[in-house]
């Protein structure tokens, strides 16, 4: 009786534990990993776009942010857990939300910042509050804003763009000089006072703005902007892939963009603005919009965890996004208004919690 | 259009195995282990003595109470001790007999021609006498589960053929073999309640008992039994969920399925009940899946009650390599055990040898709150939230997150990326909390 000798050796090697004894195999940094892949392809365009120095302030954001990882949670003697992919994606996130000409210190800096401060001393992933990688954002923006924001880099020769501005109302070359440093959003925000300080009609930009050409290099990604928000394609299929693969879900980008656009239409209709739904589209396509509701306002960490709550989540972000970008100082406002509604976030997962079954007050077909 | 529940889980089925295996009869082994508290209620007191000669079926373990449960020798032979020994749940008193003599007092006592002559009275009496719980996992007496209080009228008795449980497929085969049996033991169940309308819920998954119940439906002429197909979904052979989805009934919190007018028994119940009602026979063997990437000859097996895993392993050709879990029932819902003297009892509907790469395991990290626990968790609670409590001992606020609404289904546990015990800390939470009571 081999077969039973051999059953009594392997019982010392049974486990006993509480149902359930399956898992689906997802683990933290598959999950991780797979976020990180779903950037890549906007990631890449943008290498393309603003030229190979995006990837080395790509790279230096998503090693810097590894290391300070590993480091913190030596120091402070922590499982280290620094290639989970977590750390990976703050650093990347971060520099998608950089200009391309960002000094490569101030990126370490940001990954520092980002992971240390942000994160791990909020506990860690998890427990951090704000998102790391717009925190960040949000303190270089405040330290260094000349580096942050006033040297966007020119529309490359190759750029959709450049025909579509000289061609334009004949504009002189200082404004056209000054029009092609700003992003999509910067021309709507800074454009007319630039025009109107060279005694040019109005006419011209939203010529500019409003042409086949813009909207569409807008779509695709062939205009100016932080390193990763430029190319809504390929954010789009990246959220999609995301949402396939049922690592986020489709309330918050639904609700953050729906409510957005809710608002912009709403505004621009009764200003009485010519053409509202071509600056909708306008403001739809320009600046993080995309980058934010698919991939930062998604983070799980600081995002809220019932379906309820991660609409009205959504709505908060789209709706603080359109005050900003409309009323605010800056012409973007997607960073900040995530960070605003992160903060919300114990309180929304405090009050709004799905119905616990059985508790629905009238209990249909009421046999009772 | 399906109907199902809100939440839940689609795990991978494993049923490929045996869904198709027939079922087997297991030679009887040479030495039953028989607990004496093998329902949910009070423990049979012994009805016989070491040094006593039983035979099959024979009554040894006498019902305590209302809510409780006749046992019966499941071979014949002779009783060599009554002593505690270890089960899934625990030391449980159970007499040990070991096989001899012959099997003439076996098979079909007293066969009953017409069971329609019966009253709903004498109905209950043969299941209460054939010691009937529910099979399905739970083990519930099941002649008490058929005497509801007055002021609870019933309107719908629901078979659960749903077997939502991955590996598992002794429910399927049952309706696929028997669906004559099963549907006659859903009218005397319907009888026995005074009940108008039954519904048999079976998941999309198994075509072939859907097929076979239809067929016999409609020979017998359906009347007021119907088959609801429903979409495969884990949990959905829980008793809240399984209304749910059938009738959008939700029982109330706290509440039995009886506070929603609806009486729930399970496939292989309904069969176990027109074994009693129609030929006599006391619940002493009862089919089991064998299966798992452990054992060498997955099947559907018919096994005496009290069989030890040992012998089952030994019938089933041994294992083909080393398992790393064994597991009582299913994947997600069974208990796990670490001895091969373990005996199948009532309600022990599989066996599962499971291997490194099957189960899950490791570390556990912090949550990362993405909220995959909240979405499929179907009791509509926040897992996450309790687990958290759980962990930091805080049973204040682990109190206002409704632990008890908990089904223990698992799907948190399983959907979570971090790895984290949910229902383990839930499970845990429930009894700090009770224990305080």
């Amino acid at each position: 009786m081999t077969e039973t000798k051999n059953t009594s050796k392997k019982e010392e090697m049974l486990v006993v534990a509480l149902a359930p004894h399956i898992s689906s195999g997802e683990s933290i940094p598959r999950v991780m990993w797979q976020v990180v892949a779903a950037l890549v392809p906007a990631a890449a365009f943008s290498a393309w776009l603003f030229g190979p120095r995006v990837l080395l302030v790509m790279g230096v954001a998503v090693v810097s942010a590894v290391l300070a990882e590993a480091c913190i949670q030596l120091l402070l003697k922590k499982r280290v857990t620094a290639l989970d992919g977590s750390a990976a994606i703050t650093g990347l996130l971060l520099a998608m939300n950089l200009p391309a000409t960002a000094p490569l210190w101030m990126t370490t800096i940001g990954s520092f910042f980002a992971i240390i401060i942000a994160k791990q001393l909020f506990g860690g992933l998890g427990f951090n509050i704000f998102n790391p990688a717009l925190a960040a954002r949000a303190f270089l923006m405040a330290s260094w804003p000349i580096e942050m924001t006033a040297r966007w880099p020119r529309f490359s020769e190759t750029n959709a763009l450049s025909p579509v501005v000289k061609n334009i109302a004949g504009f002189p070359p200082a404004v056209y000089d000054a029009l092609t440093q700003a992003t999509p959003l910067g021309i709507i925000k800074e454009g007319p006072k630039i025009l109107a300080d060279n005694n040019i009609g109005l006419s011209g930009l939203w010529d500019m703005i409003f042409s086949r050409d813009m909207l569409g290099a807008l779509f695709t990604g062939n205009v100016g902007g932080c390193l990763g928000e430029t190319s809504v394609l390929l954010l789009l299929a990246g959220g999609v892939f995301l949402l396939a693969r049922k690592i986020i879900t489709w309330h918050v980008p639904l609700f953050f963009i729906g409510t957005f656009t809710a608002a912009v239409a709403a505004y621009y209709y009764f200003s009485g603005f010519p053409a509202p739904h071509l600056m909708v589209a306008y403001n739809l396509l320009s600046g993080g919009l995309f980058l934010g509701a698919f991939f930062m306002a998604t983070d799980m960490v600081t995002s809220p965890v019932s379906a309820k709550g991660m609409m009205l989540f959504g709505a908060g972000c789209g709706l603080i996004t359109f005050v900003i970008r409309i009323w605010g100082g800056y012409p973007e406002g997607v960073s900040y208004s995530i960070l605003i509604m992160n903060a919300f976030v114990p309180l929304i997962d405090r009050y709004i919690k799905p119905k616990v079954f059985g508790t629905t007050k009238k209990i249909k077909g009421g046999a009772v | 259009m399906f109907s199902r529940f809100e939440g839940g889980i689609h795990p991978p089925e494993h049923k490929k195995v045996t869904e198709e295996s027939a079922f087997i009869n297991l030679p009887i082994p040479h030495s039953c282990c028989i607990p004496l508290q093998q329902h949910i209620g009070a423990p049979a007191m012994a009805a016989v003595k070491a040094g006593d000669i039983v035979t099959e079926g024979q009554l040894i373990g006498t019902a305590q109470g209302f809510i409780s449960a006749n046992v019966h020798s499941s071979i014949p032979g002779k009783v060599v001790d009554i002593a505690p020994v270890l089960t899934a749940s625990g030391m449980q008193q159970s007499v040990i007999i070991e096989a001899e003599g012959s099997f003439s007092a076996s098979a079909m006592p007293q066969e009953v021609s017409d069971w329609t002559l019966l009253s709903e009275d004498e109905i209950r009496e043969r299941i209460r006498n054939a010691g009937i719980v529910g099979l399905g996992g739970a083990a519930f007496p099941t002649a008490v589960k058929l005497s509801p209080p007055k002021e609870k009228p019933i309107d719908t008795l629901i078979v659960n053929g749903a077997e939502c449980e991955p590996y598992l497929t002794i429910d399927g085969m049952l309706m696929k073999s028997f669906p004559d049996a099963i549907i006659e033991g859903t009218r005397i169940a319907l009888k026995a309640l005074s009940v108008q309308k039954a519904i048999i819920g079976v998941e999309d998954n198994k075509k072939g008992a859907i097929a076979a119940l239809k067929k016999s439906l409609e020979q017998a002429g359906a009347g007021n039994i119907s088959i609801t197909k429903l979409k495969t979904r884990y949990p959905q052979g829980a008793e809240k969920q399984m209304i749910y989805a059938l009738l959008r009934r939700q029982v109330p919190s706290g509440g039995l399925p009886m506070d929603a007018g609806v009486i729930v028994q399970n496939a292989g119940t309904v069969y176990a009940i027109r074994e009693a009602v129609v030929h006599g026979m006391p619940l002493f063997s009862r089919y089991i899946t064998v299966s798992g990437g452990a054992i060498r000859r997955p099947g559907n097996y018919k096994v005496r009650i009290g069989t030890r895993i040992r012998d089952i392993v030994e019938e089933c050709g041994g294992f083909s390599q080393e398992p790393a879990r064994i597991v009582m029932g299913g994947p997600m819902c069974g208990l796990g055990v670490y001895s091969m003297d373990i005996p199948v009892v009532k309600g022990t509907s599989g066996l599962l040898f499971l291997t490194q790469k099957e189960v899950s395991g490791g570390d556990y990290s912090p949550c990362i709150r993405c909220g995959k626990c909240v979405s499929v968790c179907p009791a509509g609670l926040l897992p996450f939230a309790l687990g958290n409590a759980a962990e930091k001992n805080r049973m204040d606020l682990a109190r206002e997150l409704n632990p008890n609404d908990c089904i223990m289904c698992g799907s948190c546990s399983y959907v979570c990326p971090a790895r984290r015990p949910l229902s383990h800390f839930i499970k845990i939470t429930k009894q700090r909390i009770s224990a305080k009571r």
